[in-house]
């Protein structure tokens, strides 16, 4: 048997069904063996996008997304897509072609060290030195793909290795990687020592980050805040972790969150925090000292973030749903009706600012409105990132899906993408402004060419709007953020058959959402959006 | 700034020793030295890492050196009950008139010359960093053509070993 056909061989008995990819001279033999598998290849028209298709597609299928490129730029090109994932801690293994194994180190035609470029972003990688290792090494890149705290794994295969004969393939059963057993369930004594912290908080406060939803622990932590009473905020990432409409929701923390949610951390007393590192963008909204004497479990699967951005009284080292599944039977309700008629008096309603264009908070809360309950959402970065983030009801079958480490702008469009591939019968929302939508445009060739029933809603402020806002800020001027010359998005969808309009007041919305989602196939609904809009409305 | 010494047992293969040094480059850790050498198990490296930093970079170092898949195990080595050796090799410069009392600083240090010419000495010597400082130091008063230094080695003393195998908490 060829290398590549035991390649694909390995890929189906890890369950792929569908993989991401661009061909290249390098990566011809696996190709080829692809051609004579029944797995569904899906051509992206740039390899970044092929590694966002298998973010959109690893986060909405709950399995280990796949993509494939060639050597040198086709490399190269998916590292945006690799970063992307790792910041996020999305599962992903990103097979990439290598000069032959022979001749690498002598600058040959696409030649790229993947392996060195992609380092310091991907949880592990492999450069293939011998084929009989394949079998090995392609389960061990799953397995560390999807386990303990999921991650991005590149394998570089060079074309000898792919082409070379393997004897007989022998894939193996379990793995055994001895610098490699993460922990799962929680230690015993911490979580009654956990328990115990929130027993005697008067004013405890849960913080849910992006772990909760990657853990597929939806349920039990509604469970958790239903059985205690426990209020909740969450991050970016954390967004969908619990209902918008549960009466213990208090909104997303952040630099760009609700100011109500940043106060009620500041005024907590005990802070659990759960599958978040709580990076810069979160903490950084709790404008307001932190209380005296607030103490702070910490639980994460990742042991090296306990600690890292803020201090901790209680780490708890484990998986989100495991944990909360051993505290929820042995936990208790407290009383926290003063607390959260406390918060609830906090929560002030912020107006809508009036405009003669549309106002995205209004399109995003239609639109939320008219999608089903287990809807997906994509939003790329910027603006439209903030507004979906801000506006978006969250239901417990929906999924918000969002560059939240990284912020990388043209994550959008092929996430939704691989959304949509990963769960045809769902409706898929991408969420763009004309920037990021510009960064990923081709894509709408492989949407066109796949007939992906997405809704594509583009936020029109004709510039950076992100940028905008902060060079207002910092600067009072700006400076390279205008898209005057912003073509024509409606022909541009039409030259590639996909329908659109363009809305340019609120009163033309709920047509137009209508059309949208009655239509079977792509769609795109422009919003012309004034140029001064800004994120916190 | 604290000195560490942290005992690393890694996969010997290629690649680990790039992604042991550029973690420590790209989250900002500082490395005094780093020594790296098959151990008793063929497929295990050792690395001695000698760091600077607060207890949070020794933490930090320590939890993200563990992430890495190849790290196997790490173990911060306590002066008091280790042995630390460094191996240098310094080349002297010498003349007719001092080449004796370079020889008898040499011995003084239990050093060992292994090369001689008409204008150069050669001393090789072991020990923990403060003796090697200090042969340097007074060397400098000759004249120091080169100096070569493997970085430090450390081992504990009794019959406690590192083990090879990381352990499950759960098990």
């Amino acid at each position: 048997m060829k290398a590549s056909e035991a390649i694909v061989k390995c890929l189906i008995n890890e369950n792929v069904d569908t993989v991401f990819g661009y061909p290249g001279g390098h990566i011809l033999e696996v190709y080829e063996a692809l051609r004579k598998s029944k797995v569904n290849h899906v051509l992206v028209r740039q390899e970044q996008a092929a590694a966002h298709c298998a973010n959109g597609y690893a986060r909405v299928s709950g399995k280990v997304g796949v993509c494939i490129a060639t050597s040198g730029p086709g490399a190269t090109n998916l590292i945006t897509g690799i970063a992307t994932a790792y910041m996020d801690s999305i599962p992903l293994v990103a097979i990439t072609g290598q000069v032959n194994s022979m001749k690498i180190g002598r600058d040959m035609f696409q030649e790229a060290d993947i392996t060195g470029a992609t380092e310091s972003f991907t949880k592990h990688s492999y450069l293939v030195k011998n084929e009989n290792d394949l079998p090995r090494i392609i389960k061990e890149a799953f397995y560390i793909a999807s386990t303990g705290r999921p991650g991005p794994v590149l394998i570089d295969i060079p074309s000898d290795i792919q082409a070379a004969k393997i004897k007989k393939l022998a894939i193996p059963e379990t793995v055994n990687i001895r610098g490699y057993k993460p922990t799962t369930k929680g230690h015993i004594g911490q979580v009654k020592r956990a328990i115990k912290a929130i027993s005697e908080s008067k004013r405890p406060l849960i913080i849910a980050g992006g772990g909760v939803i990657l853990s597929h622990a939806q349920n039990e932590l509604l469970q958790f805040v239903e059985k205690t009473g426990i209020p909740l905020v969450h991050t970016l990432m954390g967004k969908g972790s619990l209902p918008t409409l549960n009466r213990h929701y208090f909104g997303m923390i952040g630099n760009h969150g609700f100011s109500g949610a940043n106060r009620a951390v500041s005024k907590a007393d005990l802070l659990i925090i759960i599958g978040t590192r709580v990076a810069d963008r979160t903490w950084g909204g709790v404008s307001d000292k932190i209380s005296e004497g607030m103490r702070i479990i910490h639980i994460d699967v990742d042991p090296a973030e306990i600690g890292k951005n803020v201090g901790t009284h209680i780490p708890l080292v484990g998986d989100a749903k495991t944990i909360l599944t051993q505290m929820i039977d042995r936990i208790e309700k407290i009383n926290t009706d003063e607390w959260l008629s406390e918060l609830n008096s906090d929560k002030r309603a912020a107006g809508k600012r009036a405009t003669d264009l549309v106002n995205p908070r209004h399109a995003i809360e239609t639109i939320s409105k008219k999608l089903n309950d287990d809807a997906v959402i994509v939003a790329d970065v910027g603006q439209n990132q903030i507004w979906a983030a801000r506006y978006f009801e969250d239901k417990i079958d929906r999924r918000f899906l969002t560059s939240g480490g990284l912020g990388t702008m043209g994550y959008g469009l092929p996430a939704a993408i691989g959304a949509k591939i990963a769960a045809p019968k769902r409706q898929v929302l991408a969420v763009v402004g004309d920037g990021g939508f510009q960064m990923s445009l081709q894509e709408l060739g492989t949407i066109s060419h796949k007939k992906l029933g997405i809704i594509i809603l583009l936020f029109n402020n004709s510039r950076l709007g992100m940028v905008r806002e902060l060079q207002e800020r910092f600067y009072g001027k700006v400076n390279a953020v205008e898209l005057d010359k912003n073509p024509d998005f409606i022909k541009l969808c039409d030259a590639y058959k996909i329908k659109g309009i363009r809305v340019t007041t609120d009163s033309e919305l709920e047509d137009a959402f209508d059309k949208a989602i009655r239509h079977k196939g792509p769609f795109l609904v422009e919003c012309v959006v004034d140029p001064n809009e800004s994120t916190l409305i | 700034m604290n000195r560490h010494v942290l005992s690393v047992l890694v996969e010997n293969q290629s690649g680990v020793l790039s992604r042991v040094s550029g973690l420590f480059s790209r989250r900002g850790y500082n490395i005094d030295s780093l020594s790296v050498g098959e151990t008793e198990d063929p497929k295990v490296s050792r690395m001695t890492i000698v760091v600077r930093g607060d207890d949070y970079i020794l933490e930090q170092i320590k939890k993200q050196l563990n992430k890495l898949i190849d790290v196997i195990k790490i173990v911060e080595v306590n002066p008091q009950q280790s042995v630390f050796r460094e191996l240098a090799m310094i080349k002297v410069n010498t003349t007719m008139e001092t080449r004796a009392s370079v020889i008898e600083i040499v011995s003084i240090f239990r050093a060992n010359i292994v090369d001689v010419s008409s204008e150069t000495l050669t001393v090789e010597m072991t020990g923990d960093e403060s003796k090697i400082e200090a042969f340097i130091n007074l060397m400098n008063n000759y004249g120091i053509a080169e100096v070569v230094r493997t970085g430090l080695a450390a081992i504990e003393r009794g019959s406690k070993q590192i083990k090879n195998q990381k352990v499950n908490e759960e098990e």
